[in-house]
């Protein structure tokens, strides 16, 4: 028998766990502390654990990633929280001009073992400042792992790999997920039941269509699969969890067993995550594919506050679905 | 280089401490007299910090000529007429201190101890530098000697050096973070955010302020609204004090003081350290933003003249032995020019090498 929990608890779990492991890691951020986290996720770890491991900073994201980098510099394992991913480009000079180029720019001497943890997507009326995804910013830069937990598993279990790895990691947590539930296997507090945080996952199997999808947006696929499937089109859903450094195996070998690819992100369309994913295949299972490969993107315009408008800027599953369909040459 | 005295110049006003008088705005700034009077340090003392900064001084002239030859490439920001500052500030360190300098560091990375071969090495571009060839004249690191960059976005390197200040406070150790920059980072925001940081958490934290009155070609009072860097700073509750950056003695007592304060437990300290940088901004610098006659006035302050002055006035150095004192450095520079040219070049394969930790390289 296992138990259901959230993704925000299993996220909870995963902070409690790692800074009873290890007395290194703090957690540092924007009302993280007093506050309980922005999303709740961080709520009792200071009454448990101190204002000093538990600690809340002033609105300088610039200055406590910054502090992060340093303090990972000097032997500590910090997890600093970033509100959401648009306050982070605040912090972007700190992120991409020091934490990921330092290893490489020293020639190798300093490491800086730093987990961002933020908020990432749309869905909830937050409008265009408080609703953006930039991500695939993040996976352009070399220096960077990038990781996207989309199920209540991988919340529970991507930190400590992610504070286990020397480099900089980005945690992005899909605002959308919190309240997510799903029931976990009794081992889930293990350490060897601990996941990788290099591949991509195959979340449900198929062999007409490979789905190939992250974060908030694997919900909405898995739903759209369930929808084909009623239509006689099996379709295999590809979650990529990690989106720096990209898993190609996992999502070649779906795509040249299905033959047809649709990439869904609810980044922007122009130069983004799905523009890349599409390219490798392109570049290596192009033969294999039976038509070209397609995508759903978010509207290229800044989400809008109105609930109707918000829905149609960014993916649904009757996109998804309509996209499919037009893979296989019928009507949307 | 000329050892005579400048003893000829007319005394200036004391030397201000912490905050205070504002200079009254007058078209011709005022600089004050060069520095003067006795040294009160055991002479072996003395003669090891003209060396540091002789050492300093005959390895950037090197640098200069070898860029006019193209041998170091890039940017090269040389320190020259500034090393009182690094000279006196290391001393005064501890070994296990956290550093964090700027793209302006030859003088603090040589005087913290990372080898003059390695740094020459690192402006060829070649594989025994400091940085594996990968950083240059403006990232120059040495992990064995806590030394953290060679940052090259102005005022970055301040955050780290707020981090590294808390970890420190974190694991209960006695080490200081300590941080260069220019006064051109104070109109950054990261300044900002990290000497509130610095302050509201108390850490053990020193801010080396190297005030050279040029942020490139920006004078400080066209850049601030206040140009008085340690009132500004008494905003965040940090004592600040001012030094003049040109006299090594001044730097090495000012510093040993506030590191010994930091170090009982006193929170952050802010320290102005006012100089003045002799040659251009970079190499690509036609110096339209100041006059001649300004740079020739601050050369009359010339950090090693006037201490080489001082020190031959109580007869505790003659010409013979500051020449044999220069010979010696520029021997040293001699040496770490042939060891770079000797030094070999990373094989292109290894390109993509230290861009994340290999297993059981952390």
């Amino acid at each position: 028998m296992g138990r259901t929990i959230s993704y925000r608890q299993a996220l909870q779990e995963a902070l409690r766990e790692a800074m009873l492991a290890d007395s290194r890691v703090f957690l540092m951020g924007e009302d993280v502390g007093c506050y309980g986290g922005t999303y709740a996720v961080s709520k009792g770890l200071l009454e448990e654990f101190g204002a000093d491991r538990v600690r809340d900073t002033p609105l300088s994201e610039l200055g406590f990633v910054g502090a992060g980098i340093g303090a990972a510099l000097g032997g500590m394992r910090p997890i600093v929280e970033i509100m959401t991913v648009n306050f982070s480009l605040l912090a972007l000079d700190q992120i991409v001009n020091t934490a990921a180029l330092l290893r490489h720019m020293s020639g190798g001497q300093f490491s800086v073992p730093l987990v961002i943890r933020m908020a990432t997507g749309a869905g909830r009326q937050l409008a265009a400042q408080h609703s953006h995804s930039f991500e695939g910013w993040y996976a352009h830069i070399p220096g960077l792992r990038v990781l996207a937990p989309a199920t209540v598993a991988d919340a529970r279990r991507m930190l400590a790999p992610a504070l286990a790895d020397p480099d900089p990691v980005l945690f992005f947590e899909h605002a959308q997920l919190y309240n997510m539930e799903a029931e976990l296997p009794d081992d889930d507090g293990d350490p060897q039941g601990s996941v990788d945080i290099c591949s991509a996952e195959v979340r449900r199997v198929g062999t007409d269509l490979s789905l190939i999808t992250y974060g908030g947006s694997l919900p909405k696929a898995l739903q759209a699969a369930r929808e084909l499937g009623a239509e006689g089109i099996a379709a295999e859903v590809i979650d990529l969890r990690v989106l720096r450094p990209l898993d190609d195996a996992t999502v070649m070998a779906s795509v040249r067993k299905c033959r047809r690819a649709l990439v869904v992100d609810e980044g922007w369309r122009s130069v983004g995550i799905a523009a890349e994913i599409m390219a490798r295949i392109v570049e290596q299972a192009f033969f294999e594919l039976d038509a070209p490969p397609a995508r759903v993107c978010s509207q290229e315009v800044p989400v809008p506050y109105a609930r109707h408008l918000e829905e149609a800027a960014l993916p649904q599953p009757a996109d998804i679905v309509a996209a499919a369909r037009a893979l296989f040459g019928k009507a949307t | 280089m000329s050892t005579g005295s400048s003893d000829g110049a007319q005394r200036g006003p004391a030397q201000r401490e912490g905050p205070g008088v504002r200079a009254a705005a007058t078209e011709k700034p005022h600089i004050p007299a060069p520095p003067s009077g006795p040294v009160g340090w055991e002479r072996g003392f003395s003669i090891g910090m003209l060396h540091d900064m002789l050492r300093v001084r005959r390895m950037e002239e090197k640098c200069a000529e070898l860029y006019g030859q193209q041998k170091i490439r890039g940017f090269l920001h040389l320190y020259i007429g500034q090393e009182a500052v690094a000279a006196g500030a290391m001393r005064a360190l501890a070994p296990d201190d956290e550093l964090v300098a700027t793209y302006r560091e030859h003088g603090h990375a040589l005087l913290r101890g990372v080898g003059m071969r390695a740094i020459m090495a690192e402006m060829y571009g070649k594989r025994e530098g400091c940085s594996r060839g990968r950083g240059g004249s403006m990232h120059l690191f040495d992990k064995t000697r806590h030394f953290y960059g060679g940052q090259g976005i102005v005022g970055a390197g301040i955050p780290l050096a707020v981090g590294l200040a808390l970890a420190s406070k974190m694991q209960r150790s006695t080490r200081l973070g300590a941080c260069f920059f220019g006064e051109g980072a104070v109109a950054e925001g990261a300044f900002h955010e990290s000497l509130n940081l610095a302050a509201l958490w108390q850490l053990p934290l020193l801010f080396f302020c190297e005030n050279n009155l040029y942020a490139m070609g920006t004078a400080l009072k066209r850049s601030e609204s206040q140009p008085d860097l340690c009132r500004k700073v008494g905003a965040y509750a940090i004592p600040a004090l001012s030094v003049d950056g040109m006299d090594v003695v001044a730097v090495y007592e000012a510093v040993t003081a506030a590191a010994a304060r930091v170090r009982g437990g006193s929170g952050p300290i802010f320290l102005e350290l006012r100089t003045y940088r002799f040659r251009a901004h970079s190499m690509f610098d036609a110096e339209l933003y100041r006059a001649k006659n300004e740079v020739d006035a601050w050369k009359l302050r010339g950090p090693i003249h006037t201490f080489s002055a001082r020190l031959k006035q109580q007869g505790d150095l003659d010409e013979q032995a500051f020449q044999e004192l220069d010979a010696k450095a520029q021997a040293e520079v001699a040496d770490a020019v042939a060891f770079a040219e000797a030094g070999t070049l990373e094989p292109v394969q290894d390109l993509l090498r230290d861009l994340l930790t290999a297993p059981g390289d952390a």
